[in-house]
C-alpha cells in the first residue's frame, strides 16, 4: 500500500493545482458522498430529522484522510500517503483504506495503548505492577488486539486467568488495582466489563458481587516481583466475603449458591459473558461508539445506570446486535462505525447547538492526545523522545525511537506527555484522559526549545530551505507533511507574502510555516 | 522594574490548567462562583483559605532519594564509625545545644532561623510509597491518589482563591517529581508548572517562556502568520473548543512577550548574592525560588534530585552536603533579610532517610539503604519558630525515642500557618467525601501538631 503509483505522481502535479485550487468552503466539506448509506446512518439522520437538527456537509477527502489515519490507528498519514488518497479516483477508495487500518500494526499499539489506560498498566504507584508484569500484560493486551481476539474471549481471560503475573499476563487484571480486597476487584469488574461505577450501588449488591472475587489468592514466588494469582478457596476472604453459605449475588439480583469445586471468578463469568447480559455487549458496543465519536450513546461511557439513559436506544441496540452477529469481533464493529456517513461528516456543524453535538450531527473536534500528538510532531520532524521511568530496579531501558502510542507502561513517561495530559491510570475512569487545552500546553508547542529545536533541525525544513523551490512549492510540500492536505490559494499567497516580506530570512520563513502549520488549530485537533 | 508583570495580564492568566474561557465564564456566571462545582455535585463550597494565615508561600525543598538523617541534621558522633563513618565531627551551631553535621557549616550559623524534627516516621521504604505519604499525609493503597501538598496549596491559594498573579500558583524547578500523579484525583489543572531549563546555566531557559535565538519582532510575526493561516478557525468561527484554544493562546503570548522573562532572569541580583546561593543548579534554584515568592507565588518545590546514596554515600555527601549547606543557608538569610522569611515557610525533607548503620561491604563499599523508620526535616518561617528541635531518635538514629512525628501531622501544621483547614472537604471527581488530610476516624498514626514550634 506504500507503492506509489507512478501515473499518480505524474499527474499529481497538475492535479495539485487544481485541487490546491478549492476554497475555503470544499475544503473541508464535500457536497457529495459516495458512501453507501447504512443503517447506522437511518438512525442517527432519523432522530435528527425528528429533533430538527440539521446535520454537518459530508467531509472532504483530505479531511478524512486524516481523521481516520489518526481515529484507528493514531498516526497522521505521511504526505506521500495523504496525497494518493486525496487523488484516488475510486469510488470505495474510503472502505479500502479503512480495511488496510484496520490492519495495520499501528492499530494494535494504538488500542493497546486505549486498553492500558482503561485497565491501569503501569509499573508504579499506586498500582504497582512492577516493571516486568507491566511489560507483559502490554504485551499480551497488545498481541490480543493484533490477532483480533474475539472481545468476549478476551474479557473471559482477563476475568479467570491463574498462574504468574510474568507467565500469565492476564492475571494482571487482579493486580492493576489500588487495593486488592474483593469489594475494590469488584468494582474494578463492574467498571470495566459492565461500565458501571459500583460505588454508586447498595452496599449489599456490592457484597454480593464482591464474593465472586473471596478466593481470589496472590502468593510471592523466590524471583522478584513475581506474584501467583490463583483460585484459593483457604483465603481468609472467604470467610468475611462469602461465608459458610457460600451465596453470592449477581448484579442484575439473582443470587447463587457456588459451588465449592469451582473457581467462583468463572461462575461470575459464565453469568456475564453471554449476548443475554444486558451489561456486557452494551458496554462495549457504547465504549467503541464513544471512541470514535467522542460521546458515548450512553455518557459517560464509563457511568451506565438507569437514570442515564442512551440517547438513541435503537442505535446502540443495532450496536449490540451487531457485535453479536460477529461474534464479539471487535474490527468488524470499528468497520461499521467509520463506514457509516455519520461518522464521515464534517467537524463544521450544520447546527451549533449543544444537542446537534449530542445526537452526532456533526464529527466533533478533539484535541490530540498528548501521545498522538507528540508522535505526529515527532513523524513530521523525523526527531524522537527522551523517555524515562522513576522505578530504579530493574532498570526499564526505552529506545528513544519508540513511539509514545507504543509505551508498553504508564510508568514510563515524559515531561510532554505529563504535560499534554496523559493520563495517570490510577482508576480506570475513561474521564482520566484530560484533553483539554491549557495555556502551559500553548506555551509549550509556541515556544519551548524542545519543539523549536525539533522543527530546525527536520529534514523537512533542511530540505527545503536548501532547495531554490519557489516558496509555493515548499508550502505544498509542508501544508501535505503536516496538515494532510493540498493548500488553498489564500494559505499559498500568505505564505508567499511571508516569505517574501523580507522580515525573516528565506530559512526562518520556512521554519516559521512549519511552525505556524504545527500550531494551528487544524493540526492540533482532530476534525 | 517588574511592576508590570502582574499589572497587564493578572486577568487573563488565570490557571495554566484551565483557561477562563468566555464559555467559562459565562457559566460561572450563571450559576454563581461555584457553578463548575455544582456540576460535580459539590453545591456552592468554596474552596478558597479563609483562615487567618501566618505563612502566604512555601518553599519546598525536596531531597528527592532520602537523605540521611545522621549525616544532615540528626548527628550521632558517639555511635562510632559503623553509623557516622567519616563524618563524625558534628558542628555546634549559633544554637547553644543545638549539633548538625559537619558539612553543614553556613547553616550552622542559621540555626536560629529554623527547627529541627529528628522524629519523623511512617516506616515505609519504597520511594513512591514513602514519597506519596510525606507528601500527601495520606497512607498509601487505598482508592484514592490524593493530591501533593502543592497541589492542596494551589487549589486554596490559587486562582479558585483569588490569586491573580501572572506567574502559575504552583511551580516545580525544574523537573516534575514523577513517581506518583502530584495533583492526584484533583486533576491536571492543579498540577505543577515545570520550569525545565537550568538556572545553574548563563540563561536559565524556563521551557516555553524563554526562547533563545527569536527575536520579539520574529515573535509577532510569527504570530499574526499563525492568524492568517488558521482556516479551520474561520471555517468554524463558533467553535468552543476553539475558543479555548485562542483564550490559552492569549494567555501564553502575555508571558512570552510580556515581562514574564525578567522575573526568570538571574542575572538581575547581585553577582556576590548568586555567589553565595552557590552557581549551581540547587543554589540558583534556591534563588529563583525567593524570587518567586516575592512575586506572591504560593508554592515552589525545589527538586533537588541525588540523595538515593546506595553506594558511596560518602563521596556523595562530600560533594552534595555543601551545595545544600550554601544554597539553603543563603535562602534563610536572604528572605529573613526581605522580611520574607515571617511569610515564607521553607520545608526541607526526602521521602525517608537512610540506613544509619552503613554497609561497608561490597557491593555497597560505604552505601546507606532507605530508612522510614526514623528521618529528619527542617522547617522555617512562616509561623514556623527557629532554633528549636521537636522529638528525639534513639543513641543510632534507628528509632523515634520521643514525639514521634507522622507525615499528617507536619502536613497538618504547615496547613494551619496557611489557614487551610486540614480537616477541609475536597472536590472528587466522584463525588467521594474526602478531606485534605486524614480524619482521626481513618486510623492514620498521627503524633499531633507541632504546637511547639508554632
Amino acid at each position: 500500500m506504500r507503492k506509489r503509483p507512478r501515473v499518480l505522481l505524474f499527474l499529481a502535479g497538475w492535479l495539485a493545482t487544481m485541487v490546491a485550487s478549492a476554497t475555503d468552503a470544499t475544503l473541508f466539506s464535500a457536497a457529495l458522498t459516495t458512501t453507501p448509506p447504512s443503517r447506522i446512518d437511518e438512525l442517527v439522520f432519523g432522530q435528527l430529522r425528528q429533533l430538527k437538527i440539521q446535520p454537518a456537509e459530508p467531509c472532504s477527502d483530505a479531511v478524512f484522510v486524516r481523521r481516520v489515519y489518526l481515529d484507528v490507528i493514531g498516526t497522521l498519514p505521511s504526505a506521500v500517503e495523504a496525497r494518493e488518497f486525496i487523488l484516488d479516483r475510486r469510488p470505495n477508495k474510503r472502505a479500502a483504506l479503512i480495511d488496510r487500518l484496520l490492519e495495520r500494526d499501528e492499530f494494535a499499539d494504538y488500542w493497546a495503548m486505549k486498553w492500558s489506560d482503561l485497565l491501569r498498566v503501569k509499573a508504579e504507584f499506586p498500582i504497582n505492577l512492577w516493571p516486568n508484569a507491566a511489560q507483559a500484560y502490554h504485551r499480551w493486551i497488545r498481541d490480543s488486539l493484533r490477532e483480533n481476539k474475539p472481545y468476549d474471549r478476551f474479557a473471559r481471560e482477563l476475568l479467570t486467568a491463574s498462574g504468574s503475573n510474568f507467565r500469565e499476563p492476564p492475571v494482571n487484571f487482579y493486580r492493576a488495582v489500588q487495593s486488592k480486597e474483593p469489594p475494590a476487584l469488584a468494582r474494578a469488574v463492574a467498571l470495566t466489563f459492565m461500565g458501571v461505577r459500583a460505588d454508586r450501588w447498595p452496599s449489599n449488591q456490592l457484597a454480593g458481587l464482591a464474593a465472586f472475587f473471596a478466593q481470589v489468592g496472590y502468593k510471592s514466588t523466590v524471583e522478584w516481583k513475581e506474584e501467583i494469582v490463583f483460585n484459593d478457596p483457604a483465603s481468609t476472604n472467604v470467610a468475611v466475603y462469602l461465608g459458610p453459605t457460600r451465596r453470592a449475588r449477581f448484579p442484575d439480583g439473582k443470587t447463587i449458591t457456588l459451588p465449592a469445586d469451582r473457581d467462583p471468578r468463572e461462575v461470575f463469568a459464565d453469568w456475564l459473558i453471554t449476548p443475554k447480559n444486558p451489561w456486557f455487549t452494551r458496554n462495549i458496543a457504547n465504549r467503541v461508539w464513544s471512541w470514535l465519536l467522542r460521546r458515548g450513546i450512553i455518557h459517560e461511557p464509563d457511568d451506565i445506570r438507569p437514570d442515564n439513559p442512551p440517547g438513541n436506544p435503537q442505535l446502540l441496540a443495532h450496536l449490540e446486535n451487531e457485535l453479536v452477529a460477529a461474534d464479539y469481533d471487535l474490527k468488524q464493529l470499528f468497520r461499521l462505525i467509520l463506514n457509516s456517513r455519520v461518522y464521515q461528516l464534517s467537524s463544521v456543524p450544520g447546527d451549533e447547538s449543544p444537542e446537534a453535538a449530542a445526537h452526532f450531527a456533526c464529527y466533533p473536534l478533539r484535541r490530540l492526545e498528548a501521545e498522538v500528538l507528540i508522535d505526529a510532531i515527532n513523524q513530521i520532524t523525523g526527531s524522537s523522545e527522551k523517555y524515562s521511568s522513576a522505578i530504579p530496579e530493574p532498570f526499564t531501558f526505552i529506545p528513544e525511537d519508540m513511539r509514545s502510542i507504543a509505551l508498553p507502561d504508564g510508568s514510563i513517561t515524559s515531561p510532554f506527555l505529563e504535560l499534554f495530559g496523559r493520563p495517570p491510570r490510577d482508576t480506570g475512569l475513561e474521564s482520566e484522559r484530560n484533553n483539554r487545552v491549557t495555556a502551559a500546553q500553548r506555551l509549550h508547542l509556541l515556544n519551548s526549545s524542545h519543539i523549536q529545536r525539533k522543527i530546525e533541525q527536520s529534514r523537512l525544513v533542511q530540505d527545503h530551505s536548501q532547495s531554490r523551490k519557489p516558496p509555493r512549492e515548499i508550502a505544498t510540500g509542508l501544508y501535505l507533511g503536516i496538515l494532510s492536505r493540498f493548500p488553498t490559494e489564500e494559505e499559498l499567497q500568505a505564505a508567499e507574502a511571508y516569505a517574501n516580506s523580507g522580515k525573516v530570512r528565506p530559512r526562518e520563513a520556512v521554519v516559521d510555516l512549519a511552525w505556524a502549520l504545527m500550531n494551528s488549530a487544524e493540526f492540533l485537533h482532530r476534525h | 522594574m517588574e511592576k508590570s508583570l502582574d499589572r497587564d495580564a493578572t486577568r487573563v492568566w488565570r490557571s495554566l490548567g484551565a483557561p477562563l474561557t468566555r464559555r467559562e465564564a459565562l457559566r460561572r456566571c450563571l450559576f454563581g462562583a461555584g457553578g463548575l462545582l455544582l456540576l460535580n455535585g459539590w453545591g456552592l463550597q468554596s474552596f478558597a483559605a479563609t483562615r487567618p494565615a501566618k505563612a502566604k508561600s512555601v518553599i519546598q525543598v525536596w531531597l528527592w532519594g532520602g537523605p540521611c538523617h545522621i549525616d544532615t541534621f540528626d548527628p550521632k558522633p558517639e555511635a562510632g564509625r559503623d553509623y557516622c563513618g567519616p563524618l563524625d565531627s558534628p558542628i555546634e551551631t549559633n544554637v547553644s545545644g543545638i549539633r548538625i553535621g559537619q558539612l553543614l557549616p553556613t547553616l550552622a550559623k542559621q540555626a536560629d532561623k529554623f527547627s529541627i524534627i529528628r522524629s519523623l516516621t511512617h516506616g515505609n521504604n519504597g520511594h513512591e510509597t514513602a514519597a506519596y505519604m510525606v507528601q500527601t499525609g495520606h497512607n498509601a493503597g487505598g482508592r484514592d491518589v490524593y493530591p501533593s501538598a502543592g497541589a492542596v496549596v494551589s487549589l486554596f491559594k490559587g486562582y479558585d482563591a483569588g490569586y491573580q498573579g501572572l506567574i502559575p500558583p504552583y511551580i516545580v524547578l525544574t523537573e516534575p517529581q514523577g513517581r506518583f500523579s502530584e495533583a492526584g484525583f484533583l486533576g491536571g489543572k492543579y498540577k505543577p508548572f515545570a520550569t525545565g531549563g537550568d538556572p545553574g546555566r548563563p540563561v536559565f531557559e524556563v521551557e516555553g517562556v524563554v526562547a533563545a535565538g527569536i527575536s520579539e519582532q520574529r515573535q509577532r510575526e510569527r504570530r499574526s502568520l499563525l492568524q492568517k493561516l488558521n482556516t479551520l478557525g474561520k471555517a468554524m468561527p463558533g467553535d468552543a473548543t476553539l475558543k479555548t484554544l485562542y483564550a490559552s493562546e492569549d494567555q501564553a503570548y502575555e508571558l512570552i512577550l510580556g515581562d514574564a522573562g525578567k522575573l526568570f532572569d538571574l542575572t538581575r541580583e547581585p553577582a556576590d548574592l548568586r555567589d553565595r546561593y552557590g552557581r549551581n543548579t540547587f543554589g540558583q534554584s534556591c534563588l529563583m525560588a525567593r524570587r518567586l515568592v516575592e512575586k506572591g507565588v504560593p508554592y515552589v518545590t525545589i527538586n533537588y534530585k541525588g540523595w538515593d546514596t546506595h553506594k558511596q554515600h560518602f563521596q556523595a555527601m562530600n560533594r552534595k552536603l555543601p551545595e545544600l549547606d550554601k544554597g539553603l543557608a543563603t535562602l534563610l538569610d536572604d528572605l529573613a533579610q526581605r522580611g520574607l522569611l515571617d511569610s515564607t515557610i521553607v520545608w526541607v525533607s526526602g521521602e525517608f532517610g537512610r540506613t544509619p548503620k552503613v554497609q561497608w561491604e561490597a557491593p555497597w563499599n560505604g552505601g546507606r539503604n532507605h530508612f522510614g523508620k526514623v528521618f529528619s526535616a527542617v522547617v522555617a518561617g512562616g509561623g514556623f519558630k527557629g532554633g528549636q528541635v521537636v522529638g528525639a531518635s534513639n543513641a543510632t538514629g534507628e528509632e523515634v525515642r520521643e514525639r514521634p512525628v507522622y507525615p499528617c501531622d507536619l502536613l497538618g501544621s504547615m496547613y494551619e500557618l496557611l489557614g487551610i483547614d486540614p480537616q477541609a472537604p475536597l472536590p472528587h471527581p466522584q463525588g467521594q467525601q474526602v478531606h485534605v488530610l486524614p480524619l482521626a476516624s481513618e486510623g492514620v498514626k498521627s503524633g499531633g501538631r507541632l504546637r511547639e514550634i508554632m
